[in-house]
């Protein structure tokens, strides 16, 4: 009655094309993922450029929250990895920011009125993107797993001071463990960000509908109303909070990675 | 590249066989948009790892050293202070105590030269003193002499008068001295 229109709960992970691209036969078009992917590597840049344009003894605002942010993760992967992971901090670091912001960006309010190529999007619920950067963490784990202990690397699937007729169980669930690693990294990710939005969008769809019915009805749909608040204030501490699990997940695996040797 | 074209073409034959069933399935599983994705995502996440390794976060990893350094030597520089301020007040102190022996040596030397000053002064005008008195008695001794001499001369005199007014005959000056001589004491 009041020209309301309810999209369905998967129309918001929809891959809209902005800017058609190919290289060679492969389609690599400008497309609402990439748009925020983008939106938030140049919000990050921007923070990080404010923040450290005048390195001050006494910090400005922007630059006591880049240091907040920078000593939890350095604490992060010094507690986990050690010493050595300095070198892997950089790369925590980006892992973590990058998906705090994909998860973030992805929580705000879409203009109504605009292209829904436009409308605001959340790279970190395809599959696709955190399966890749799982890969990422997971080749980095086994090429410097096998350059730091060579094929003394191999010992994180034959754990020791155990009997010898558990090896071969042992062995087996150590390599299937292993193996799953990436996928439930990449899965909880996505799983979190998609389950997230999509109760998101029912909620909404919900209090559309009821007011849609009109009459004594519609005093019903505060309820949903309600419970879209609630859920998106949890949003905001899931965004957050899986960013930081995958950081801390791949600290963990870059720690085994490096002290193999020891098990 | 090649694979990617081989799961383009394979989805999009997927799509044509399900038609209606796989427009309205998830988008996550649609392999169209599979190569863009991994395309921009590789872009993005490069672009920002290349960045943060290479200028924001050693800038600000150097200014919170930078920092960290600065409190330290700031630490440093006050217990270094506190040190001097520590031996300044011992210095003082010191000199505090040095002076007052010092000024209690001053007095007590001054003392005790003042005492010897007295006890030669004192000396000294006992000295006078009982010159003074040996000359004052050798004066009195003479003039006691000399007065019983007199006394001795008028009781001669005296008894000489005596004598005539009752003999009617004046003894000799001798005669009457020695008379009197023989009566006194002395």
């Amino acid at each position: 009655m009041f020209g309301l229109r309810a999209e369905g709960p998967m129309e918001q992970f929809q891959i809209l094309p902005i800017v058609d691209l190919h290289l060679g036969s492969i389609d690599i078009s400008l497309t609402n993922s990439a748009l925020w992917m983008i939106i938030g590597t140049g919000a990050i840049c921007l923070f990080f450029l404010v923040a450290t344009r005048r390195a001050a003894l006494i910090p400005s605002r922007a630059q006591s929250m880049a240091e907040v942010i920078y000593e939890f993760v350095s604490d992060l992967v010094r507690d986990t990895i050690g010493a050595e992971g300095r070198k892997f901090f950089p790369y925590v670091f980006t892992l973590f920011i990058f998906i705090l912001a994909m998860n973030l960006f992805g929580l705000l309010p879409s203009l109504p009125w605009i292209a829904h190529e436009l409308h605001t999007f959340t790279p970190t619920s395809h599959l696709i993107v955190t399966l890749a950067l799982a890969m990422v963490t997971i080749t980095i784990v086994i090429v410097y797993g096998f350059y730091k202990n060579g094929l003394g690397f191999l010992r994180l699937f034959w754990p020791s001071g155990l009997p010898l007729w558990l090896m071969p169980l042992l062995c087996l669930i150590e390599v299937i463990s292993f193996l799953s690693r990436p996928l439930s990294l990449a899965v909880r990710l996505f799983a979190n960000m998609f389950a997230g939005h999509v109760i998101l969008k029912l909620f909404a769809g919900f209090v559309v509908s009821l007011i849609g019915a009109g009459g004594a009805v519609m005093a019903f749909s505060i309820a949903p109303f309600l419970g879209a608040i609630a859920v998106t204030a949890l949003e905001f501490l899931v965004a957050a909070l899986q960013a930081y699990v995958f950081a801390v997940l791949t600290c963990i695996y870059l720690s085994d990675a490096a002290h193999a040797a020891d098990h | 590249m090649s694979v990617f074209a081989i799961i383009s073409s394979a989805a999009a034959a997927a799509e044509e066989v399900h038609g209606e069933a796989a427009s309205a399935g998830l988008p996550q599983l649609d392999p169209t948009w599979w190569p863009s994705q991994l395309f921009w995502l590789a872009i993005t996440f490069g672009i920002l790892y290349a960045l943060m390794s290479g200028k924001f976060l050693p800038a600000i990893g150097g200014a919170i050293e930078e920092r960290r350094d600065r409190i330290a030597d700031d630490l440093d520089q006050a217990s270094e202070f506190k040190g001097q301020a520590e031996k300044a007040e011992q210095d003082y102190v010191q000199a505090l105590a040095d002076a007052k022996a010092k000024a209690q040596g001053i007095a007590a030397d001054t003392r005790t030269e003042v005492d010897a000053e007295i006890a030669k002064l004192q000396a000294e005008t006992d000295k006078e003193l009982e010159k003074q008195l040996g000359v004052a008695e050798a004066r009195i001794t003479e003039m006691k002499t000399k007065a019983a001499e007199k006394v001795r001369d008028a009781a001669a005199d005296t008894a000489r008068a005596l004598v005539e007014t009752l003999i009617d005959e004046a003894p000799t000056q001798e005669a009457a001295t020695r008379a009197v001589s023989s009566v006194s004491s002395d």
